[in-house]
């Protein structure tokens, strides 16, 4: 149990700190420091619930079982390789763009206290106390979205903070909801909103409250997603903010949106004779992923174009969500973590191309491959990883969801597979110049360690080829539990 | 029969009290801005001056002009008799549909335009098209403010409406809360008091009402005047007796008419004060600033209809 | 039940309601920003009025204690510090035009005909004495909305998102007399960081665009000229 708090404490403790020392040029340290004592203490929890199976804390707060426990642990690691990344990054920027000592201590807390929200909303019980943790990241993050003060930052953060706060009280909302049809089901009131009691008790929960419930959750938790129409704020939020911040962003708070959404779905499910929540699901993911594949050839900026790709890729996540069954609901987990691992492994990769070019103009970054060959790799490899390439673990998992849809739509396939060829064209369109292009004049190469990139798409290259065993069966008992049948 | 002389004595009473209530109201109207105040009868004594005088008409005066005053008089009677002010049971109390109420307000506002229009002068002509616009937007919310009411009580008949609130006892409902302040702010519209036309006013330009009766003088002027006096009364007693009716006497006898009598002439007091108190609060304002006025009117009518519908039925 | 058959304290519960619904128009229709301000404190104030009036009724004493969070966060803390705001930005004169405040209003009636309709399955199922009013606050919460849509200036969209909130608060309140104390502490610490961080949005946006209106952010856009 002492792990599961130790994974809360940690960034909380790593706040206060930060708050103190986060001017100073160890702070970067500090920094990486905390995320990977954050990571070991994830995979020591994880360890713990391989072996004795869900955990439930005394006070019934804390929750952690198959689906959430890999989910910590993605969240731990994404954010130790990040802040490895981030530490020399934010070195460069503070110099060129002189972000002042008060912005750098801004930031290094609410990295920080961005991982205390995740893991706070990750790992608890309480279905309000889910909200609120969601709430505390966008909250965390959004005076870091608008770090660089120009017009176009905070025009950014604005729109992130208006759109995800009216977003998420809709959420709130069907929490309410939930909490009024959950009133009556449960032993006491306090009751009423632990996630594991409404499990059990799920097929009692009036349905026509849920229904209203769950339309409300999802589109105030499907906005943090960046489910279209609700997606305005995603690719502003992602672009205009320093690229740590786009990497964690897209890298881990739409996993921890979506992990909310299918939590709701699998207490609508048990309540819902028919599969209308599957169906709202499949049919957001659906037009995200399409709408997002076609923006994505109009971006001139290469952080907004990686945005609309990760919205495209969170709209199939949604979409293989909604169909529900074994092989959809384990295609679309082991989506989560390859596209967490790919996407933050581009940003970081972007983020130093566009440190070599000086802007983030698509047209004006090129000939990465020469000036500095790793940039240019981590890139073409990370577009061609995202993009859904075999041997990378993106293809295994789309074909999941293909097969998935065959079986169960299969005129759905034919959209789905339009929608990748799209995306693909859009990506590589726009790469190619990008890396193979001729190189401005005066192109130097900038101080990067791409180690955790490589690492990360090592990571993503062995789950294409082979799932290893522990994760397939943290897999397999998470797709148990949230579709309830195995596929394997 | 006897039921019958208290229906016309109770419409005398109105009438003869009217321009009491007036100098009531003028009277507090100057208390408050610090200015010596008329007596209570200088109403009477205008309208007496009125009659006594020669009346003058253009020459190109129609007979709508010269029956105008006629017909405006005799409709407010008529309202005035449908009302009830000191009891609910009288036999007029059949008739006492309040649309039918709203139909004979409409008449007389008719006239009073074509009247307005028949002269030919400019200013006529101007006070007829603002107090038609101003009736326009106000008879909506007057209707609105009335359905609100029908809908809890269950008829449009007053008499029935008054007696339903009044053995409900002490209810707080939202939807009469809404109603009778959309009520209150269309009976300043409609009987041209502050913010929305200054009766005291001299400035041609700025009139409503006054602009409409301009050409009129001598006993034509003052039924015109009297009428005008009667259908303030009629706005103050529909607020005072449909929204608080306790003291209104049910039974037609001498000590519950007598009760009546006293608790009327209390609440009319009362009202007087709020309108002066309101008039004084605010300025008059500019004519493009009445719809939206009577828009905001609206308003809170929709809301008493609506929070009858959401908050008081149901369950 | 007929309305005539519940208890005073009962109407006046469904009576304070009508009164915060009323705030919300006021809201809508008003162009200038301080009496904006006091429109959105006092409706902080009723709601913490009829939470308590609720608690009191219902034997709930827990939502006394919410009464007083809202009283202190919505009804003093928050307006103070908006006030602040607008006197240290030098906008507590400006007066934002309203277009078409008539039809705003009328749009806004309407918001109030679709909360009924939303709530209806739910008023069926409670059997609480205020679930009449559950759409009463759906309809705070979708005026909230329609006052952040039709306003410029980033100060009236912050009141109506606060607006927001109170309507949900209301919703907790009306629908299940208040949600677990560690909830209820969550959000309210939510609502007040949120308003800290727009504060300090404000002075951002006023060094980077040099105004505060919401209508010139307009430089993100998808068709890149």
């Amino acid at each position: 149990m002492t792990a599961v708090w130790l994974i809360l404490l940690i960034p909380l403790f790593g706040i206060g700190v930060m708050a103190l020392i986060g001017h100073t040029r160890v702070a970067g340290w500090v920094n990486v420091v905390l995320s990977a004592v954050s990571f070991a203490v994830s995979v020591w929890l994880a360890l713990i619930v391989y072996a004795d199976g869900p955990l439930l804390s005394v006070s019934r707060m804390l929750y952690i079982d198959a689906f959430n426990v890999y989910l910590v642990t993605l969240t731990a690691f994404v954010g130790l390789t990040t802040a490895i990344f981030s530490r020399p990054y934010m070195q460069h920027e503070v110099e060129t763009r002189q972000i002042g000592k008060g912005r750098m201590r801004l930031y290094h807390s609410m990295y920080q206290g961005f991982m205390f929200a995740m893991q706070a909303a990750l790992t608890t019980n309480n279905v309000g106390i889910l909200w609120v943790a969601m709430e505390g990241a966008t909250l965390a993050t959004v005076l870091l979205v608008s770090l660089y003060r120009t017009p176009e930052a905070v025009e950014a953060a604005w729109k992130y903070f208006v759109l995800c706060g009216v977003g998420i009280a809709q959420a709130l909302f069907g929490t309410v909801l939930l909490f009024f049809a959950a009133e009556r089901v449960a032993p006491t009131r306090d009751d009423a909103l632990l996630w594991n009691v409404l499990y059990g008790a799920a097929s009692q929960l009036e349905p026509t409250v849920l229904t209203l419930s769950f339309v409300f959750l999802l589109v105030g938790y499907g906005t943090k997603v960046g489910l279209v129409p609700l997606h305005n704020w995603l690719p502003d939020a992602h672009s205009e903010g320093p690229t740590p911040m786009s990497a964690i962003l897209s890298g881990l708070l739409l996993n921890v949106a979506l992990y909310a959404l299918v939590r709701v779905k699998m207490l609508v499910d048990g309540s819902l004779e028919s599969n209308l929540a599957g169906h709202l699901m499949m049919g957001f993911g659906l037009l995200s992923f399409m709408v997002a594949g076609l923006f994505l050839h109009r971006q001139r900026d290469i952080k907004r174009m990686f945005s609309y790709s990760s919205i495209e890729h969170m709209g199939l996540m949604t979409f293989a969500f909604g169909i529900g069954g074994p092989i959809a609901t384990f295609g679309a987990l082991l989506h989560m973590t390859v596209h967490s691992l790919t996407k933050s492994a581009i940003f970081v990769t972007v983020g130093h191309a566009s440190q070599i070019a000086g802007t983030q103009a698509i047209e004006k970054i090129r000939g990465l491959i020469r000036t500095q060959p790793t940039v240019g790799w981590g890139l073409l490899i990370g577009t061609v990883a995202i993009a859904g390439f075999p041997p990378f673990g993106v293809f295994v998992s789309e074909f999941l969801v293909l097969v998935a849809t065959m079986k169960s739509w299969p005129w759905l396939t034919v959209p789905l597979l339009v929608g990748l060829a799209i995306a693909f064209a859009g990506l590589f369109r726009h790469i190619h110049p990008m890396v193979y292009g001729d190189p401005p004049e005066g192109q130097v190469p900038v101080r990067a360690n791409m180690l955790p990139v490589m690492i990360q798409l090592g990571f993503v290259l062995w789950l294409g080829i082979a799932v290893p065993v522990f994760l397939s069966k943290w897999f397999e008992q998470a797709t148990v539990l949230i579709s309830g049948s195995s596929p394997l | 029969m006897i039921h019958w002389l208290l229906a016309l004595a109770q419409t005398l009473l109105f009438i003869a009290m009217a321009p009491f209530l007036l100098g009531w109201i003028k009277r507090v109207k100057c208390h408050m801005q610090n200015r010596a105040a008329p007596s209570l009868w200088q109403p009477y004594r205008d309208l007496g001056k009125l009659f006594r005088k020669h009346v003058v008409l253009a020459e190109q005066a129609s007979w709508i002009f010269r029956s105008t005053p006629y017909i405006v008089f005799g409709a407010t009677v008529v309202c005035a008799a449908l009302v009830p002010l000191v009891a609910v049971d009288l036999p007029t109390a059949a008739i006492a549909d309040v649309i039918v109420l709203v139909a004979f307000f409409s008449l007389a506002r008719f006239f009073t335009a074509l009247a307005g229009m028949d002269i030919g002068t400019a200013f006529g002509g101007m006070g007829s098209s603002r107090d038609m616009m101003i009736g326009a937007l106000a008879e909506p919310v007057l209707l609105m403010a009335v359905f609100t009411l029908a809908m809890t009580a269950s008829t449009t008949n007053l008499s029935e409406a008054t007696t339903y609130t009044l053995n409900s006892g002490l209810v707080l409902r939202p939807s009469f809360i809404f109603a009778m302040l959309g009520l209150m702010m269309v009976a300043v519209a409609e009987t041209g008091r502050v913010p929305v036309d200054n009766p005291a006013t001299h400035l041609e330009l700025t009139m409503v009402h006054e602009a409409m009766i301009l050409e009129y003088s001598g006993r034509h002027l003052a039924l015109i005047e009297w009428a005008g006096q009667i259908k303030l009364m009629i706005y103050m007693v529909l607020v005072a007796n449909v929204f608080f009716p306790w003291g209104i006497a049910t039974r037609l006898e001498a000590n519950d008419l007598a009760v009546g009598l006293v608790a009327i002439a209390a609440k009319l007091v009362l009202l007087g004060v709020v309108l002066v108190t309101w008039e004084t609060v605010m300025a008059k304002m500019r004519l493009f600033r009445v719809p939206q006025y009577l828009g905001f009117a609206f308003l809170l009518s929709l809301l008493g209809m609506l929070t009858h519908v959401v908050l008081e039925t149901g369950g | 039940m007929e309305f005539t058959q519940l208890s005073l304290y009962d109407q006046a519960i469904l009576l304070l309601a009508a009164i915060v619904l009323f705030t919300s128009f006021i809201m809508l229709a008003q162009p200038r920003i301080v009496p904006l301000i006091h429109a959105f404190a006092w409706q902080g104030v009723l709601l913490a009025v009829t939470t308590a009036l609720v608690a009191y009724v219902t034997n709930n004493p827990h939502l006394y204690i919410s009464a007083g969070l809202n009283l202190a966060l919505k009804a003093l803390l928050i307006p103070w510090m908006l006030h602040r705001l607008a006197v240290r930005l030098n906008i507590h004169r400006d007066m934002e035009v309203v277009k078409y405040p008539s039809l705003t209003l009328l749009a806004g009636a309407s918001l109030v005909v679709f909360s009924y309709y939303v709530a209806i399955p739910i008023v069926q199922l409670s059997a609480l004495v205020t679930r009449n009013a559950i759409a009463i606050s759906i309809a705070v919460i979708l005026l909230g909305m329609l006052l952040m849509i039709t306003r410029k200036k980033a100060i009236s969209q912050v009141i109506g998102f606060m607006s927001i909130e109170n309507g949900l608060f209301f919703a907790a309140v009306v629908s299940t007399f208040g949600m677990p104390m560690v909830v209820e502490l969550g959000v309210a610490f939510d609502v007040l960081v949120a308003a800290v961080l727009f504060g300090v949005f404000f002075f951002q946006m006023r060094e980077s665009i040099d105004s505060l209106d919401v209508d010139r952010l307009n430089r993100l856009r998808e068709v890149d000229e």
